[in-house]
């Protein structure tokens, strides 16, 4: 990022692009969103681009050859540009999933059945002796696809450690990942403890080993720029719908000589290039990894999504987020009885903020929360290993986007205290002033 | 408030001072649960005694209900409610506490709850107008009824 202040995001307008945010809840209390990290609001831009495909050119895309039909699929196409173009990335390398978890099954999919294939796609194959390497960290849609893979080709399952401070443990690095190591697989970002993790040493890493790197950028490619260029990895898959995109839609990207070898997960129409009674053969990708008819209406949406964060700037949208999350982990953090798991420092640090309350339960706390209009998420966050790491059953998160505010922030702390009021548990009153 | 409503005093003084808490031998029966949206989870063990017949059936009583957990209020407070209406009760009156409860668990706020099954339970009538949280007050109730299941199990095997 340029050294140079950036200009500042003006919060009040593009609240105004959210027609939800200006919803109450729960008697009329203000909407406090603080949920992004599990699924993002939608601006009109989003919504009217959707109902325009709807209304002016629906069709099933890439079959027919009426009108509406060569429409549907310019339509469609000209979006999987504008997506593309979004992450550095040419528009042939980027496949449309139902959304991350979709995304990153494709691959461990394919994987597996390359493992009973031919010879050919050997770089795809792993079985028994062969090892996959994900981390302690992960979202279960990173962790449990390569548990699956593993338990039907025979390979073996390590991971690495998370430190105390919410970090990868990278001391075992030279071990860990090794000659024998095939598929490393991490989060960009942690979706609970907002860790920004090392892309370029643990890319490097498995570049020397010649093991298939795997990124799950669901929480960085909304929040943050994302080049695919710059990472250098071989896959990386987001959904739209953390990034102000419609549901049902999600990206795998990678590199076009990767999706060429690679054999297909889902088959059926549209993904074939000849069928016979008793064989197949394939479409060049994207098409060979979207069987059925498409979600053209979501793709429009989701660029129509990309186009509105690149009209503010990814780097402004990532400030924005950085100076909230700043902000939170100090009026948070400074509540008495408050514990921020996770970094408490912003350095590589994203815009998800979890945290646990002396004796009040997270579910109680969020009870309170919500009767306030303040919505944040509790539980495990989908990240259950590593709660049982850091020895804590369940966690609150907030999580930010370019629609938060301080004010935000405030009613997030402000709630806090008041559920600390409601249970008895509020300590004095030492941070109040 | 809606707030009062569901945390009623009732329940909190229950989630404060749990009754019947820790898990006691000898037992007939033990289930493990968990909530998996969230991680809670209780141990707990059922201890029978044999009806008139002398079988571990539907007229067998509840002599003990002992658990360990760990969780949010409701989940807490529901399984020490649980364990004052039901030890003492047949197994038969114990299954009807649980039609009871789980009906009122589902009626969305509106239901009418049967006060005499569920004496102190009623106190929950609050959290079935939130449906995230009712899988929270049935936790100790499913492992009961899991529990109960082995014990009957047990004896027929």
């Amino acid at each position: 990022m340029s050294t140079r202040e950036l200009e500042r995001l003006d919060v009040e307008a593009v609240r105004k692009d959210f027609p939800i945010l200006s919803r109450t809840v729960r008697d009329g209390r203000r909407l406090v969103y603080l949920d992004s990290g599990a699924t993002s609001q939608k601006p009109r831009q989003v919504l009217d681009a959707e109902r325009e495909f709807y209304e002016r050119h629906n069709a099933a895309v890439h079959r027919g050859a009426h009108q509406l039909a060569e429409e549907a699929t310019d339509a469609y196409e000209a979006a999987r540009e504008t997506i593309a173009s979004f992450i550095g990335a040419s528009s042939g390398e980027v496949v449309f999933t139902k959304n991350a978890t979709e995304a990153i099954n494709l691959v461990a999919y394919a994987m597996s059945n390359a493992a009973t294939a031919e010879p050919a796609l050997s770089r795809f194959q792993v079985g028994p002796g062969d090892e996959i390497v994900v981390t302690e960290m992960e979202h279960h849609a990173n962790l449990v696809p390569w548990q699956q893979l593993c338990q039907r080709t025979g390979a073996t399952l390590r991971w690495f450690p998370v430190t105390e401070e919410g970090r990868l443990d990278l001391s075992d690095i030279g071990e860990l990942v090794n000659e024998r190591t095939r598929v490393v697989a991490f989060a960009h970002q942690s979706n609970v403890l907002g860790t920004v993790n090392p892309v370029e040493t643990i890319t490097a890493r498995a570049r020397e080993v010649g093991a298939l790197v795997v990124l799950d950028a669901c929480q960085s490619v909304p929040h943050m720029p994302v080049d695919v260029g710059e990472l250098d990895v071989d896959f990386l898959a987001f959904s739209g719908h953390k990034m102000l995109g419609p549901n049902g839609i999600g990206v795998l990207w990678s590199r076009r000589e990767l999706l060429e070898a690679m054999p297909p997960f889902i088959t059926g129409g549209s993904m074939i290039g000849v069928v016979h009674m008793d064989h197949s053969t394939w479409a060049e990708p994207p098409q060979r990894f979207e069987a059925g008819v498409p979600m053209a209406p979501q793709a429009v949406g989701l660029a129509a999504a990309c186009d509105y964060l690149s009209g503010i700037g990814m780097d402004r949208v990532a400030a924005h987020e950085h100076r909230l999350t700043e902000y939170a982990l100090d009026v948070v953090g400074a509540v008495e009885g408050v514990r921020i798991v996770g970094p408490t420092e912003t350095v590589d640090r994203g815009g998800a903020v979890s945290f646990v309350v002396d004796d009040i339960h997270p579910h109680d706390l969020g009870q309170v929360l919500d009767d306030r209009g303040v919505e944040v998420r509790v539980g495990h966050h989908c990240a259950w290993p590593m709660h049982r790491k850091l020895g804590i059953v369940a966690t609150t998160r907030a999580s930010f986007y370019l629609y938060n505010s301080v004010e935000d922030v405030d009613a997030l702390a402000e709630a806090i205290r008041d559920a600390q009021r409601f249970f008895g548990t509020r300590p004095k009153d030492k941070d109040s002033a | 408030m809606q707030l009062d409503a569901m945390y009623q005093e009732i329940i909190l003084d229950h989630y404060r001072n749990p009754h019947n808490k820790g898990l006691r031998d000898p037992y007939d029966g033990e289930a493990h649960h968990i909530n998996p949206t969230c991680g809670d989870e209780v141990t707990l063990r059922v201890t029978l005694t044999p009806g008139d017949g002398g079988e571990l059936d539907e007229k067998a009583t509840i002599a003990d209900v002992s658990y360990d957990s760990m969780g949010c209020s409701i989940s807490q407070a529901s399984t020490s409610v649980l364990t004052d209406l039901l030890i003492g009760r047949t197994v038969a009156d114990g299954m009807r506490t649980l039609d009871a409860f789980t009906e009122l668990m589902q009626s969305k706020g509106k239901g009418e709850p049967d006060e005499d099954a569920l004496d102190d339970a009623v106190a929950f009538a609050g959290v079935s107008q939130y449906p995230a949280r009712i899988k929270c007050a049935l936790l100790g109730w499913m492992a009961w009824k899991d529990a109960v299941s082995k014990s009957l199990d047990k004896e027929g095997v």
